[in-house]
């Protein structure tokens, strides 16, 4: 039996890490869901790495390992963004899972 | 971080779908250049079909992970070699192949397009040189 989270009263399957099972049943609100678990508030900083890792993962079909996110995340969003310290900041249970699994991506390919 | 850096080559030679090998070999490869590993890919026999552009793989419920190969140049895969051969012998060329960009953001160096037509001669000359090589 798979996990289950309440979203907006909407029963959505997780897997045991907490990643959602279908990306295709997101919503932003699952990002607000889990964020609230973890005891974050969202604010327009997280929505800028949620939004783009969904355009990252829409392109290339995969969710990028933490130093790749690093990298581009200074590339678009510019240089003061793409450090670890920024990054974990924001998530601190690490930029590449925490924020895959706000955004409804799978784990992120290199991530033990 | 590891600190024994090895050269690692990659070798593809089956085609895309129908089989695990070429996805597998991909998240093999994103796993260990992630890991600060020097990561080459080399496409030869069948495998020359994995960088062809414009796949739609729906028909048969596959995922089309022909665009993540464009992402290597994000994980500052440098290398990425095709055997002209193979290509020629399935009527492509380089022009039917994805392209993929590589940019060293320290340096500000850029490659528009990291995949290089070989013959058979410079591959020997790769498999040798390479500390590793993973054949998929």
């Amino acid at each position: 039996m798979a996990d289950m989270i309440d979203v907006d009263g909407k029963q959505l399957a997780v897997d045991e890490e907490g990643y959602l099972a279908d990306l295709n049943e997101w919503v932003p609100c699952v990002a607000t869901v889990m964020a609230k678990q973890d005891n974050l508030e969202l604010t327009e900083e997280h929505w800028d790495i949620i939004n783009f890792l969904r355009e990252y993962y829409e392109e290339y079909q995969i969710a990028p390992a933490v130093r790749v996110l690093t990298k581009i995340v200074g590339k678009k969003l510019g240089k003061d963004k793409g450090n670890s310290k920024y990054l974990y900041s924001l998530f601190p249970y690490g930029p590449a899972k925490q924020a895959c699994r706000f955004a409804g991506l799978p784990k992120p390919t290199g991530c033990v | 971080m590891s600190e024994i850096v090895k050269k690692i080559l990659y070798l593809n030679r089956k085609a895309p779908y129908g089989t695990i090998y070429a996805w597998e070999s991909l998240e093999v490869v994103l796993i260990s250049a992630a890991f600060d590993q020097v990561v080459s890919l080399m496409f030869m026999d069948d495998g020359v079909y994995q960088l062809v552009k414009g796949q739609d793989p729906s028909g048969i419920g596959m995922k089309n992970f022909s665009s993540t190969y464009r992402t290597l140049g994000d994980y500052e895969v440098k290398n990425v070699y095709v055997d002209r051969d193979s290509l020629a012998a399935r009527g492509l060329t380089a022009d039917n192949l994805v392209q993929i960009a590589w940019e060293d953001v320290d340096t500000g160096e850029e490659m528009e397009n990291i995949v290089t037509v070989i013959d058979a001669s410079r591959g020997c000359e790769l498999m040798a040189e390479a500390d590793v090589v993973f054949s998929f």
